[in-house]
């Protein structure tokens, strides 16, 4: 095996050196009938260019050069090439997480810069070192939202990303949390009508732009949310909108969890991305993960340090406010460079790029005839689309001509056949668009039987 | 400096502020296509758009982003700089293959949600992965989607808790012996148990007594690393299970150390109902300052359908999909698909091994240690001696009538160019240095880290003042750990340019 430097003489030594003959002998504890005889079954070690052709066989057989539409939660953005060329530093990603300061200054300080940035786009007071994703951010602020309030009753959107809510669920399943949704209006936002906030409400969880694009009204939700003294608990899928929107901390939100992906992390099939999470100062001691902090060496040089750790699971075991061990280090390093190389005018260009891509879809989609952009809540770079036939069907023609066109809405609202999700982003180019948009149109031409649909 | 020092030592040092300090107005890092499409005004509402113009956001040119992160990275040690001898954390070689494996076209630009039919590599890469996984653990289900070990504990502790659920009682507390990480006592908890500790016995083995005797009808499961933290297999396993499943009880094994067994033994084979692997541990994948990780978990067949969904299936004709219907499940545990990027990595890595290969890693690693411990037995205390596995654990008790404790000794050892052991863990050994050298450090590495001890235990004797205060060779000294932690600074603010822009170097 070539990662194995030791020769089978070097080998042969080592173990004379230990008294031993053979090197089954170093396994003797392991009771005999439990140790192996044969082969696990994996097979032969595969060469190199052996190894390579399998994955690009692989890769070749995911439809990678197909024309996108999909977001909903993880999104195609422009990701500046010197990104991977930088994690690429072996004493970046070849570290561990930075238990010897004085050897991990490097990972330390772009954790403080990462920090610094998280509370700068959310408009927060403190931020962490980073979570494994949105999804499992959103579970541990429901968690910490408890913890703070000591009520357990979580009042979820509906419009929150299914599949945080999901994890939430499973989060939750096995303490005394009550989760309650609250339902959407046919614009797309949620109805604060139905939004009961009693005594034992310890928060209203939000998400915006929400999964449908629509942009909710933060401010309005942390109000009713704080005068019943619950906490709002705001989070977003789409990075990018913070970069156009008001912040969620300028908005009254508690806490703030959000996926970092979008911040030049590439999609990579779902993972790993970069959860965002920020609160505010009072709450530090009940927050979750890993915080780095500034403090001095002994010679009064500037210097950071992993700090506050009292919190921690290898200090507080059971009693610990999570049982997070690793954040997602190599990825906040990504999001960090990101953020330096696009810096504050590029974070805003992006922003309105989108913006303005996806409106200029919206609208010549929402001209088409049978179509219809199904709600009239403003939107950033998602929307959703009223499809004349099953959204399945179409997509499912579209893909014929090399176009993913978004999502079927039914795979988690089925009542919403007829609805498609819809993303454009900086990278999807006007060709493209209009692309789509004579796709659209013809698959509205095909006569299908008509159905009636309840939609 | 000691002339006693062999070992190359590099510590560059460079000077180089925060982002935020180095930023100048004006100065661009990106580019990006001017829009092409007809720009449109008020598309939103004032009322939700900012109005900070992103104050204090870093304006950087591509040069500078490039100096200061690389600048940075100089000051930070990696597996590639040199031995990295982290007890349970097992830091080897990160392969470049896999990071190119992981980066191919059509894997690392693949939308999670892209419909199963274009997606059919990338299922067949969880697919085969989960295979490789049943046949390295001898059990027969597996799941990917966890996104780190401790998620992995979370998610089977969950599913045996729905399963005791099922039979009629969820049970009320998990065992957990005193060598355990922290993660164990803390995800036992959010899964709603109380947790009991078992003791350990001299040998540092569970002490099989302690658990007879704590086992009833309370108990859901017991909580086992195997190797356990102290280095050593848990040679009752067999009796420790049947005990667990007389009392009606399950077993988890935490397999951060599977490293040590991969090849030679099977925890299927034992009597183990469910267990996690740390992939970024066991298979190598880099873990970059802190993550990202991936904890998949490994169950029996009883355990199988509470598995966390989406679930893996083929039809048939040979396709690959996704099942997100599975009534038994204990929900999703992460979106999407688990961190698959991590994944690819994995998989990359077992390939490349093959059977030989990952039996000859298991061997190499577990001879390493024992070297390192048979040659440092008479300069340093081993807090469990006896047959060890993979890691060795001293203590400082030799050092300590010197006044050298290990943290002394920790920081001594990066002047001879070596990242410091664990000495966080386990909780019961007083002064621990845990040493993990791995299956990819040579004899000749060995040998220097050997040495290197053996001449920190000289100086500990000659001039205990001299560790006290190492580290030497860094850009920064011990840092004050306290004031962190009481006046928590956690991010910059343009308040404290004055204050700090100075203060660094």
């Amino acid at each position: 095996m070539r990662y194995i430097p030791n020769s089978p003489e070097e080998r042969e030594s080592m173990l004379k050196s230990l008294a031993l003959t053979d090197i089954n002998d170093l396994f003797q504890r392991i009771p005999e009938n439990l140790r192996l005889n044969d082969a696990i079954g994996i097979g032969q070690p595969m060469s190199e260019p052996d190894l390579i052709a399998h994955f690009r066989h692989l890769a070749s057989q995911n439809a990678a050069d197909f024309q996108s539409f999909l977001g909903a939660g993880a999104y195609s953005h422009f990701i500046p090439v010197i990104i991977d060329s930088l994690i690429s530093r072996s004493e970046f990603f070849t570290a561990y997480t930075p238990y010897q300061p004085e050897l991990s200054q490097g990972t330390l300080q772009y954790i403080f810069e990462f920090q610094t940035m998280v509370c700068q786009l959310t408009g927060m007071e403190v931020a962490n070192a980073s979570l494994y994703d949105a999804s499992t951010g959103v579970a541990e602020a429901v968690l910490m939202a408890q913890r703070v309030t000591r009520r357990n009753k979580i009042i979820i959107a509906g419009s929150v990303h299914p599949q945080y809510r999901e994890v939430v669920k499973t989060y939750t399943r096995n303490l005394d949390t009550v989760v309650e949704i609250l339902p959407f209006t046919e614009a797309g936002t949620v109805d604060l009508n139905a939004l009961k906030i009693d005594k034992e409400t310890a928060a209203v969880v939000i998400q915006s732009p929400n999964f449908f694009g629509c942009i909710e009204d933060l401010a309005s939700l942390a109000d009713a949310a704080h005068q019943s003294g619950a906490l709002l608990v705001a989070c977003f899928s789409e990075a990018q909108s913070l970069g156009a929107l008001k912040s969620p901390g300028a908005c009254g939100a508690d806490i703030v969890v959000g996926e970092g992906q979008s911040f030049g992390i590439p999609l990579s099939y779902g993972g790993p991305y970069c959860g965002l999470f920020a609160t505010l100062d009072k709450y530090i001691r009940q927050m979750p993960g890993r915080l780095v902090g500034e403090t001095k060496d002994d010679k009064g040089n500037r210097g950071y340090v992993l700090t506050l750790s009292t919190r921690e699971q290898h200090i507080r075991r059971e009693k610990a406010t999570s049982n997070i061990c690793t954040n997602q280090g190599l990825f906040a390093l990504m999001a960090t460079i990101y953020l330096a190389t696009t810096g504050r005018k590029g974070v805003q260009e992006v922003a309105r790029q989108n913006l303005q891509k996806a409106h200029y879809a919206a609208s010549a989609i929402g001209q088409l005839p049978g179509y219809s952009i199904k709600f009239s809540a403003p939107f950033f770079n998602e929307f959703v689309v009223q499809t004349p036939r099953p959204a399945k069907d179409i997509l499912k023609n579209l893909i014929d001509r090399k176009i993913v066109g978004g999502l079927a809405l039914d795979t988690y609202y089925p009542e919403m056949t007829n609805s498609m999700l819809v993303c454009v982003t900086e990278t999807t180019r006007r060709p493209a668009i209009d692309q789509l948009v004579d796709s659209l149109a013809s698959e509205a031409e095909i006569q299908q039987p008509v159905l009636e649909n309840p939609e | 400096m000691s002339n006693k020092i062999k070992k190359a030592t590099s510590h560059t040092v460079q000077n180089e502020g925060l982002l935020f300090e180095e930023s100048h107005a004006g100065r661009i890092g990106y580019s990006l296509p001017t829009l092409d499409v007809p720009a449109q005004s008020d598309l939103i509402d004032k009322k939700f758009l900012r109005d900070d113009d992103l104050e204090g956001m870093p304006e950087l040119s591509e040069v500078d982003v490039i100096r200061h992160f690389t600048r940075l990275s100089t000051w930070n040690y990696g597996v590639d700089t040199g031995m990295y001898p982290l007890g349970s954390c097992t830091m080897k070689y990160n392969p470049r293959l896999n990071e190119q494996m992981a980066r191919l076209e059509g894997i690392a630009s693949l939308h999670p949600l892209t419909p199963d039919a274009l997606a059919q590599g990338a299922l067949e890469i969880v697919r085969h992965l989960e295979e490789a996984l049943s046949k390295i653990t001898g059990l027969p289900a597996v799941s990917l989607q966890p996104a780190a070990g401790a998620q992995g504990e979370f998610t089977g502790i969950a599913m045996i808790r729905a399963c005791l659920t099922d039979r009629g009682n969820p049970r009320k507390k998990v065992l957990i012996p005193d060598s355990a990480h922290g993660t164990n006592p803390a995800s036992a908890f959010i899964c709603g148990y109380t947790v009991e500790t078992v003791p350990s016995t001299e040998d540092g083995l569970t002490d099989i007594e302690a658990l007879r005797s704590a086992m009833n009808e309370d108990v859901a499961a017991f909580m086992l690393t195997n190797p356990n933290t102290l280095g050593k297999f848990e040679e009752n396993i067999q009796e420790i299970c049947r005990i667990l499943h007389d009392g009606g009880g399950f077993v988890y094994m935490d397999g951060a150390n599977l490293n040590a067994l991969v090849g030679v033994t099977k925890p299927g084979d034992f009597g183990i109902d469910v267990m996690h692997m740390n992939l970024h541990k066991t298979f190598s994948t880099p873990h970059g300052g802190g993550g990202p990780g991936a904890g998949p978990v490994a169950v029996t067949s009883e355990l199988a359908p509470y598995l966390p969904f989406p679930r893996i299936q083929q039809s048939q004709n040979g396709s690959l999909s996704w099942n997100d219907d599975c009534p038994k499940s204990i929900g999703r545990v992460r979106a999407y698909h688990g961190n698959y990027g991590v994944l690819v990595r994995a998989l990359s890595y077992i390939l490349t091994h093959g059977d030989s290969g990952l039996r000859e890693a298991t061997e190499t690693a577990v001879l390493n240690a024992n070297y390192i411990a048979h040659h440092l037995k008479a300069t340093y205390e081993i807090a469990y001696p006896g047959a060890l596995m993979h890691e060795v654990i001293f203590s400082d008790k030799h050092q300590l009538p010197y006044g050298v404790k290990n943290v002394d000794i920790a920081k001594r050892l990066i002047d001879y160019g070596f990242y410091p052991p664990t000495m966080s863990f386990p909780l019961i050994v007083h002064g621990a240095l845990m040493v993990e050298p791995t299956e990819t450090e040579s004899r000749k590495e060995l040998d220097l880290f050997i040495d290197a001890m053996k001449s920190i235990h000289e100086e500990a004797v000659e001039n205990a003042e001299l560790l006290k205060t190492a580290p030497h060779t860094t850009k920064v000294g011990r840092l004050d750990e306290v004031t962190a932690a009481r006046k928590p600074v956690l991010r910059w603010k343009p308040s404290n340019k004055a204050d700090s822009a100075g203060s660094n170097m």
